[in-house]
């Protein structure tokens, strides 16, 4: 469903080249929610935006739905980025449009009737279970509340891809597990493929089936988490299943 | 008290009615050609969408050197494109030229401020659904910022009222041109007095309906 294929991205900075991504390839498989984990500055975040082209790559071919993307015209990008649906960390709302308008802006983008937004808006903020704030300034949400309109936005388009960006990092933890249910369930229900970015191991553990660990722009190594047992080779993708296991015991000690 | 005023009363009429037509005027070209030259200013900037840099360079040292001229100084610069445009030089008609070509560029910079404002999360976020840059404008940029851009169409308004002053040098008449002419050179203070609380109510009025609408107009 999504191929990245030897991508990387530079950026020129006063004290030289930073290599971003180095190249890195991924293959998400349809209905897979692959995480892709690391620490802050690991390049995660570029390697998610270098998917639907919102950092242009050095090197390297992107395709999503059998469509190479980083072949395309500006046009049919834009075309081709209507079916792919993404949601942030920060939410990314219009501030002065009401929820349903917020929902409505992708369909506008796709020049869809009148009629059809008005329908497909109420099915998306049923999905997220918001209909009653429909009329509703973002500005008078919470943020769980917010980050379900973006998903409501995001599947607008019925969007085969979801690509999701530190989806919960702002969130507190209860909050947390009920967007991670949401995203659950369009995987699960809608069949929407999930690529999403994080640095929480909970995340990944909570609904990814596989995770790639990301480290100063190289993907390290990729796992698969329904694989009965899980041997993490790297330093750092140890670390990082380690932290939980540590966790689990303190439980257990309790 | 007002002895002097009584008598002028008509010519404050014609006065009032002088300054709308040459602040309208003005307003008008910095709607319709600010605006868009604004727009152009930040995506052209470095790290938005349509960034060129020496198109940027370009527009930015105009917006500055137009900026830079004193008024009054534009005003009598200005005189030859003026005659060739309305085809007089005198009158509110043709003072409204020089004060629409300074109004333009003064608007381009409010409006590029107040875009700079929109979230460049939001700006990303519809580029990710497909959006094209002229439904970014239109659905983003502008809707976002639109409080913001209301309240620099107020400071447009006031800071013309009171340039429109200096139109009388061209014979454009107006509020202003009325104070300096009676109130100053003829030393009619009640006159002076008059069109300064004019000047005021309307510059109150301007401000408070201006706040109101940005206010309204603010969904954040």
């Amino acid at each position: 469903m999504i191929k990245v294929q030897n991508v990387s991205k530079n950026y020129k900075t006063p004290s030289g080249t930073f290599q971003a991504v180095s190249p890195a390839s991924l293959h998400v498989e349809e209905g897979d929610v692959y995480g892709i984990i690391g620490f802050s500055g690991a390049g995660k975040s570029t390697l998610l935006r270098l998917v639907n082209l919102l950092e242009k790559p050095d090197a390297g071919e992107v395709y999503v739905g059998g469509q190479e993307l980083t072949g395309l015209s500006k046009k049919e990008l834009r075309r081709a980025r209507q079916s792919i649906g993404m949601i942030f960390q920060h939410f990314n709302l219009l501030n002065n449009r009401t929820v349903s308008e917020n929902v409505a802006f992708p369909l506008e983008v796709a020049s869809i009737t009148k009629e059809e937004r008005v329908q497909r808006v109420r099915e998306c903020l049923e999905i997220v279970g918001l209909t009653e704030k429909a009329d509703s300034y973002p500005s008078k949400l919470s943020g769980g509340q917010k980050q379900r309109v973006a998903i409501a936005r995001a599947l607008a388009n019925r969007p085969k891809v979801l690509l999701c960006d530190e989806p919960t990092s702002a969130l507190d933890p209860q909050t947390t597990r009920t967007i991670l249910a949401f995203l659950k369930e369009i995987n699960v229900q809608l069949g929407v493929t999930i690529l999403l970015v994080t640095h929480e191991m909970n995340v990944v553990k909570e609904i990814c089936n596989k995770v790639a660990v990301m480290e100063n722009g190289h993907l390290v190594e990729k796992i698969s988490l329904s694989d009965r047992e899980i041997k993490p080779k790297t330093d750092i993708a140890k670390l990082l299943f380690e932290e939980e296991i540590s966790e689990k015991r303190g439980i257990a000690h309790v | 008290m007002f002895d002097n005023v009584i008598p002028l009363l008509p010519e404050i009429g014609i006065s009032i009615v002088q300054t709308f037509l040459m602040v309208g005027i003005a307003i008008g070209a910095a709607l319709l050609f600010g605006t868009p030259l604004g727009i152009l200013l930040f995506l052209t900037s470095k790290g938005q969408l349509l960034e060129r840099p020496i198109l940027f360079r370009v527009i930015n040292s105009v917006v500055n050197i137009v900026r830079s001229f004193p008024f009054l100084i534009l005003l009598v610069a200005l005189i030859p494109l003026t005659r060739v445009l309305i085809g007089t030089t005198i009158g509110p008609v043709a003072a409204a030229v020089p004060l629409s070509i300074a109004a333009i560029p003064y608007f381009a910079r409010l409006v590029e401020q107040s875009l700079r404002e929109v979230s460049k999360g939001v700006i990303e976020a519809a580029v990710a659904m497909g959006a094209s840059t002229y439904q970014i404008i239109w659905k983003v940029l502008i809707v976002e910022a639109r409080s913001g851009l209301m309240l620099g169409l107020t400071v447009l308004i006031v800071s013309f009222l009171s340039y429109s002053a200096m139109a009388g040098v061209v014979g454009g008449g107006g509020i202003g041109d009325l104070a300096i002419r009676f109130g100053y050179y003829r030393f009619q203070t009640d006159v002076m007095v008059v069109t300064v609380l004019l000047l005021v109510a309307l510059v109150q009025i301007i401000q408070f309906t201006g706040n109101r609408l940005a206010h309204y107009l603010d969904k954040r």
